[in-house]
């Protein structure tokens, strides 16, 4: 007989753990990163797995000299980072930006605040906007989508996305009219046949993965229907305001890093609300956030900001939005 | 730019002169002794006074106008005699103190019949069950004490598993003894050079009970009782305990004890030694 | 739409293997050991000496408090001595140990197997005699029935709730008494009844369980006022609060009892030691109890008697598997690790768990990764990881204000952690301080 192990109830333990619910995120990322090598070909690739290694090193860098603590690589956690971080940048972006870029998402945005689980902001977030504003050239050249296996039908190898378009366009004072020929049709949007940061482009394949979010029970539906609801429900009211000048709301929804953002970053378990309520309220910032800058700031993208910006107020929606007691 | 550096200066000038006039209004008079004898505190914080902190203590003596029942473990009586010249009043005296482990069950001498898994509390795990070892009253292994030292007088030492007092460091303020949830820490007298005597066993049971789980329990046979020639030792719940204030350190008790529970402390190495090594892992740290 | 509760819940494994085995009577050990605080509550005082000679079914340590309750020997045979055994708490505790010699009943006590319908009493004489008889609630709370049945001035019963959701994994108890012994729970559910004057029963009883549910859905015929309510499958269904939720769907307030609500809540084990007691004028000297685990050759539901080592259980399912690595007193949820296999059956142990060694060691901890999987699996609302931060960082002003006291102590925050975080086991130590600071309030 061996020795009797004594220790407080509960004596069973549910089958989940961290590294399954990461793994969970990794699998649902799959799918649009095979659409990303599929219309940039190797630089995707090669780039995400760039990143993803190098958020590896650093992390293990970081734990093994630095804090001398438990190596917890192996959680996944930094291997999800690494995969949003490049899904956020063009594909055509230097490799060695993209190695800084690594290490400020978990050097500074992970690790210095004390590892996994103690993050205030989302760290590819963090590590995709330090990018933006340091190598802004070289992070908003979009290369144009060569479908492998495809003739090729322009010689152009760079171009605008949607967003950028759009807020150009009416910038220069151009008419919605005038525009709408140049933009992507709603079918390249939602298969990834556009310009863009290489894994937004296809709404499509990041709602399958969404769907196996959903369906392993990684996310809940709040996040995802307060954020999409409340950034269409104030693109809906300005496009009946005036439909001259604000495109219709479901262009919003499915362009730009809208469905990466609200599905995969908005939902980060660490950086996001824990009640019900407060998974509502944090959405519902999001959305209105992005939808201000998308439309009046001046940069034609607004989700990371707008992400990033209620992270910051995570900590307060967590005290002021109490989950529903018994009794 | 004029206008700004202007108008900058204005809001400066305003602000302080407002503040000013505000912290004039809301000025607190206080006694200024109780700076003084905050000064001359540790400043610790510990809250072996009794008060909550340093200030809080200072603040009561000077209230209370007499040093009746303030006494600082952590200063002692130096500090307590500076605070006493202060409030020109009279200080009372105190022994000095250290704190005690009353357990010797290390891992040899009560080895463990089962294992513990949760949160390394002591709290926890004496809410739970008996022990590791199986012993009731004994020292659980877990560092509750060690976790509530403010001063670093504590570790846990990794080969017997119980806690060691460093007697330097020990300011008797007495955390260690609340924190502990089965009393197993007792504050005595510090004694002539460090000198004293203790039963290292808080152990109720009857002996042969206690026996089962731990080589080194008081097993309550009262033969320390008969031998020492104070009336320092009582016999209470099949345990000896002796009381410091009447203890004359004769050592009379120590080679009585069937069991090597009763333990000296700080006395120079004799020839023939009684407690053996295994029996003392409260080795004195110097 | 099956019923259930709202908030929180999780769906452990239910791992039902002894619940085809129907329940069994063993031979009566030598020597019995009955603990003498077996119930919530201040423990009973010993009335017999060494050498006594007792009967079965006398009365040898009686409850001299409010919360309190009698204790019956559940052996005839003589008084070895009254010592201290280890009980399921860990520590050793004062018990009565008797010497098995026969076994020859008290003669009040009616031990035919005829069904005895009829219930004569009043109301008052039937909680005198729950009292009298020691009966406590077999759900493992142990809280004195009696005391269950007082129903504070001022306040009426509507529904008297019968509990037969046996919502922890592995246990079976229940379920085989109510199959077995339908009749008799639904009597005792009748007694229970008329003693709180409530106007009608509700049997609550979990989906897995359908030949229960239809078995008593066909006595109650006989029963005006009583039906039964299939419940959806969902862990803490059996609590008190939770169970009332889901039939009634009245919330109890914080810090309030069922009486609040309209509402009394008994375990179905109850009701049949109910109806034993006020039937057949038999104390609580024997019950089911489940014997179960993976490894175990048999599992199997055994009718003891109270005080019996579990040892002899265990081996009448089979003996000890090799690879045990915990004995439980209860479910796995919310049951007890045992140190020792020479632990009593008490009145409240509804089961004996062995769970396997690889089972039995906890996971990894890790980091919190704000999941929130605790918060949404809470049934009383609470935030499982911001109470055991606060208790670890010893702000316990604050647990009070988060309403720590309010935790049921289900486990669901534990079990369903990713991280492995013991969640419970520091909201635990969170509720015996803020108890001790509540106290010392009121002291002042």
């Amino acid at each position: 007989m061996s020795t009797l192990i004594i220790s407080g109830s509960p004596h069973i333990h549910t089958d989940q753990s961290v590294q399954k619910i990461m793994m969970g995120v990794i699998y649902a990322l799959i799918p649009a990163f095979l659409v990303s090598i599929y219309f940039f070909g190797l630089d995707a690739l090669l780039l995400t797995v760039v990143s993803v290694a190098s958020c590896m090193l650093f992390e293990y860098l970081i734990q093994k000299y630095l804090i001398k603590g438990e190596i917890t690589i192996t959680d996944g956690s930094a291997v999800i980072t690494g995969i949003l971080l490049a899904f956020n940048v063009p594909s055509n972006l230097p490799i060695w930006i993209i190695i800084i870029g690594a290490f400020v998402s978990i050097g500074i945005a992970k690790m210095a605040f004390g590892g996994l689980g103690k993050n205030i902001f989302n760290p590819a977030l963090v590590g995709r906007v330090f990018l933006l504003l340091s190598f802004p050239v070289q992070m908003t050249s979009w290369p144009v989508p060569r479908p492998l296996f495809m003739p090729q039908l322009t010689d152009a190898v760079t171009g605008p996305t949607a967003l950028g378009i759009l807020k150009e366009g009416l910038g220069a004072g151009k008419s919605l009219e005038e525009l709408l020929p140049q933009l992507p049709t709603y079918v390249n949007d939602l298969m990834g046949n556009q310009g863009g940061s290489l894994g937004e482009v296809s709404a499509i394949a990041l709602l399958i993965g969404a769907a196996y979010l959903f369906y392993k029970k990684i996310i809940t539906w709040h996040i995802p229907v307060a954020y999409l609801g409340s950034a269409f429900i104030f693109a809906a009211i300005l496009h009946l305001i005036n439909p001259s000048l604000y495109i219709t709301p479901f262009f919003h929804l499915i362009t730009g890093g809208m469905i990466l953002g609200v599905f995969y970053m908005a939902t980060d378990m660490v950086s996001s609300p824990m009640s019900p309520r407060g998974m509502l309220i944090f959405g519902f910032g999001c959305g209105i956030i992005t939808m201000l800058i998308r439309i009046w700031g001046s940069y034609p993208e607004g989700v990371s900001f707008a992400i990033l910006l209620m992270n910051a107020v995570t900590p307060l929606i967590n005290r002021g939005f109490k989950p529903a007691r018994f009794g | 730019m004029i206008y700004a550096v202007i108008s900058l200066c204005a809001i400066g000038i305003i602000s302080a002169v407002i503040l000013y006039f505000v912290a004039q209004k809301f000025k607190v008079i206080e006694d200024p002794r109780i700076d003084e004898v905050n000064e001359v505190l540790p400043g610790a914080n510990c809250g072996g006074c009794g008060f909550a902190g340093c200030r809080n203590f200072a603040e009561s003596t000077v209230k209370a106008g007499n040093l009746e029942g303030f006494f600082c473990p952590v200063g002692g009586n130096t500090t307590m005699a500076q605070v006493a010249a202060i409030l020109g009043l009279q200080a009372v005296e105190k022994a000095p103190m250290v704190a005690v482990v009353r357990c010797s069950g290390s891992r040899a001498n009560a080895p463990s019949k089962y294992r513990f898994d949760g949160p390394a509390t002591c709290f926890f795990a004496h809410q739970l069950f008996s022990g590791e070892s199986g012993c009731p009253y004994g020292c659980l292994g877990l560092g509750d004490c060690v976790a509530a030292c403010k001063f670093d007088a504590m570790y846990m030492d990794p080969e017997t598993g119980l806690p060691v007092i460093i007697e330097e460091n020990c300011t008797a303020c007495g955390a260690c003894v609340t924190a502990c949830p089965r009393s197993i820490i007792e504050l005595r007298n510090k004694g002539p050079k460090g000198k004293r005597i203790f039963v290292s066993c808080v152990n109720k049971e009857k002996g042969a009970i206690a026996r089962k789980n731990c080589a080194v329990a008081c097993i309550g046979c009262g033969k320390c009782v008969k031998v020492c020639p104070h009336d320092a030792i009582t016999m209470e719940n099949n345990l000896a305990y002796i009381d410091f204030a009447k203890c004359k350190l004769c050592r009379k008790c120590v080679p009585e004890c069937p069991t090597n529970a009763i333990l000296e402390i700080n006395f120079p190495l004799k020839k023939e030694k009684v407690a053996g090594a295994e029996s003392k892992p409260e080795a004195v740290e110097v | 739409m099956l019923k259930t509760f709202k908030l929180g819940g999780v769906h452990p494994a239910e791992n039902k293997i002894s619940s085809h085995q129907a329940i069994r009577e063993i031979a009566l050990p030598k020597r019995v050991f009955i603990p003498v605080s077996q119930h919530l509550g201040a423990p009973s005082k010993a009335i017999v000496q060494n050498g006594e000679v007792v009967k079965t079914g006398q009365l040898i340590a009686r409850g001299e408090s409010f919360i309190s309750s009698h204790i019956h020997s559940p052996v005839s045979g003589k008084v070895f001595k009254v010592d201290e055994v280890i009980d399921i708490s860990g520590y050793r505790k004062q018990a009565i140990i008797i010497d098995v010699e026969g076994d020859d009943w008290v003669e009040t006590i009616d031990r035919s197997d005829e069904i005895k319908w009829e219930v004569l009493l009043s109301p008052k004489e039937i909680v005198d005699k729950i009292n009298l008889m020691g009966i406590v609630g077999m759900g493992g709370a142990t809280f004195p029935s009696h005391v269950k049945l007082m129903v504070p001035e001022g306040k009426t019963i509507d529904t008297l709730i019968i509990n037969g959701v046996e919502c922890e994994p592995y246990l079976t108890s229940d379920h085989r008494l109510m199959l077995e012994r339908g009749e008799e729970v639904l009597i005792g559910a009748f007694i229970l009844m008329k003693a709180l004057r409530a106007d009608r029963v509700i049997i609550g009883i979990e989906q897995n369980k359908p030949d229960a549910i239809a078995h008593l859905t066909n006595l109650c015929d006989k029963f005006p006022g009583f039906s039964v309510q299939a419940l959806k499958v969902k862990y803490p269904q059996g609590g008190e609060k939770q169970l009332i939720k889901a039939l009634m769907n009245r919330e109890v307030p914080s810090g309030k009892l069922p009486f609040e609500v309209s509402c009394v809540v008994h375990n179905v084990g109850t009701a049949f030691a109910v109806y034993e007691a006020v039937q057949k004028n038999k104390p609580l000297i024997e019950r089911v109890v489940t014997v179960t685990g993976k490894s175990l050759k048999e599992p199997s539901n055994f009718l003891v008697r109270i005080g019996t080592p579990i040892s002899t259980l265990i081996e009448q399912a089979g003996g000890v598997p090799e690879n045990t690595g915990k004995i439980l007193s209860g479910g796995p949820m919310m049951g007890k690790a045992l140190v020792s296999y020479d632990t009593p059956v008490v009145k409240g142990m509804s089961g004996i768990v062995l769970l396997p060694d690889q089972e039995s060691v906890r996971v990894r901890v890790q980091n919190c990764i704000r999941c929130a999987r605790c918060i949404s699996a809470c049934p009383m609302g609470l935030e499982p990881y911001l109470l055991a931060q606060l208790v670890a960082a010893e702000e316990y002003e604050s647990a009070e204000k988060e309403r720590v006291m309010d935790c049921i102590e289900c486990g669901s925050c534990h079990y369903t952690c990713p991280s492995g975080r013991p969640l419970l086991d520091y909201i635990r130590v969170g509720k015996i301080k803020v108890g001790q600071i509540i106290r010392n309030r009121g002291k002042k």
